[in-house]
């Protein structure tokens, strides 16, 4: 309870300076953004793993040219999470 | 007071992080390691190059051969066929310079990837980028590859319209830009995860709470977790920079049809 009422006191604190009130929000706004941006590539890369897998254990000679496109595809989505994280430090850093 | 005061655990300033201090002006520990990356994969094939060929391969020439073998069978073969293989030595350069900026991250003392800053990565994506448009220039001609490239064939002509500007953007600008950037944000994410849960196990462990000092045993299994897993990163980071690259130039060199 002395925890929660210590960082109750903190954010009041900081609400009451214009400067650090930026800072909290660029930091909160920061954190929706990794985070909404993590949605789509997290069941875009879910699919494409689950879906490489499956072609695999259909036909396991065909495992190697699978693998390599499972990774290129998985790269191509996974970008699109990491200019979120790059938003991110954008926002928090810079 | 402006910090809770539970514990001690203050995130440094991110300069702190990725920067070290200044050896020279402009040197910093990112150059060091880039320069050392450079120079063990020299030297690792010279001292393999100058091992005798016919007899059985012993340990520099033995670990190159891995790694070229590597390369043909598992890169170029599965992403540009047999007519691709002239393109080994480009791939295998960029292939062991990435991997050796990246393993840094992992390796105690050291503790930081050359490639969490953006410099190498961009650096190695223009290169990339001029690689690939050359190949494409060379093989139909500058006139042939800009038509293949901006109107593909076999699209009905009132779509052109629409392609060709996304055409130009994903391939002369958004090509370039996410390759650097997969390449530069997965390495800073895992070199600022590492940094976050290494402070916050120290921060536990010095607490002035006894209670919270066996707490801090949780976020070391996850730092121990997470090394293991940025030793694969950087290996998965390496290769998919490289296969990439080979898809590219694959792309350039043929023509579509």
């Amino acid at each position: 309870m002395e925890a929660l009422a210590t960082i109750a006191r903190v954010a009041a604190e900081a609400a009451a300076d214009p400067a650090a009130e930026k800072a909290t929000a660029a930091a909160a706004s920061a954190g929706y953004a990794y985070g909404l941006a993590t949605l789509g590539p997290g069941i875009a890369l879910g699919m494409i793993f689950g879906k490489a897998i499956e072609s695999m254990a259909r036909q396991p000679e065909s495992a190697g040219m699978v693998r390599t496109t499972m990774f290129l595809g998985a790269a191509f989505t996974e970008a699109l999470a990491l200019i979120g994280f790059v938003a991110f430090i954008l926002l928090k850093f810079a | 007071m402006n910090s809770i005061s539970l514990l001690a655990f203050e995130l440094p300033p991110i300069n702190m992080l990725l920067r070290w201090r200044d050896v020279l002006p402009t040197v910093n520990k990112v150059v060091l390691i880039g320069i050392a990356a450079a120079l063990i994969g020299i030297t690792i094939f010279l001292l393999a190059s100058r091992k005798d060929p016919t007899k059985a391969p012993k340990g520099s020439r033995n670990l190159a051969e891995v790694i070229v073998e590597f390369i043909e069978k598992q890169i170029i073969m599965q992403t540009m066929g047999p007519s691709g293989l002239a393109w080994t030595p480009f791939l295998l350069t960029l292939f062991i310079f990435i991997y050796l900026s990246n393993v840094p991250g992992v390796i105690p003392i050291l503790q930081m990837p050359a490639t969490a800053r953006m410099g190498i990565p961009a650096a190695l994506a223009l290169i990339v980028w001029v690689v690939y448009n050359a190949t494409g220039i060379k093989h139909q001609g500058a006139l042939g590859y800009f038509k293949s490239v901006l109107f593909p064939p076999g699209v009905p002509k009132a779509l052109f319209i629409l392609i060709t500007p996304i055409e130009f953007i994903s391939t002369f600008i958004v090509r370039p830009f996410s390759l650097a950037i997969r390449l530069f944000a997965n390495m800073l994410a895992g070199h600022l995860l590492l940094v976050i849960f290494s402070l916050l196990s120290e921060a536990l462990f010095q607490a002035r709470d006894r209670i919270l000092i066996p707490v801090g045993v949780l976020p070391f299994a996850v730092l121990m977790f997470l090394t293991t897993f940025e030793v694969l990163v950087a290996f998965l980071q390496a290769y998919i920079f490289t296969v990439l690259t080979a898809v590219y130039i694959n792309m350039a060199s043929h023509a579509e049809h």
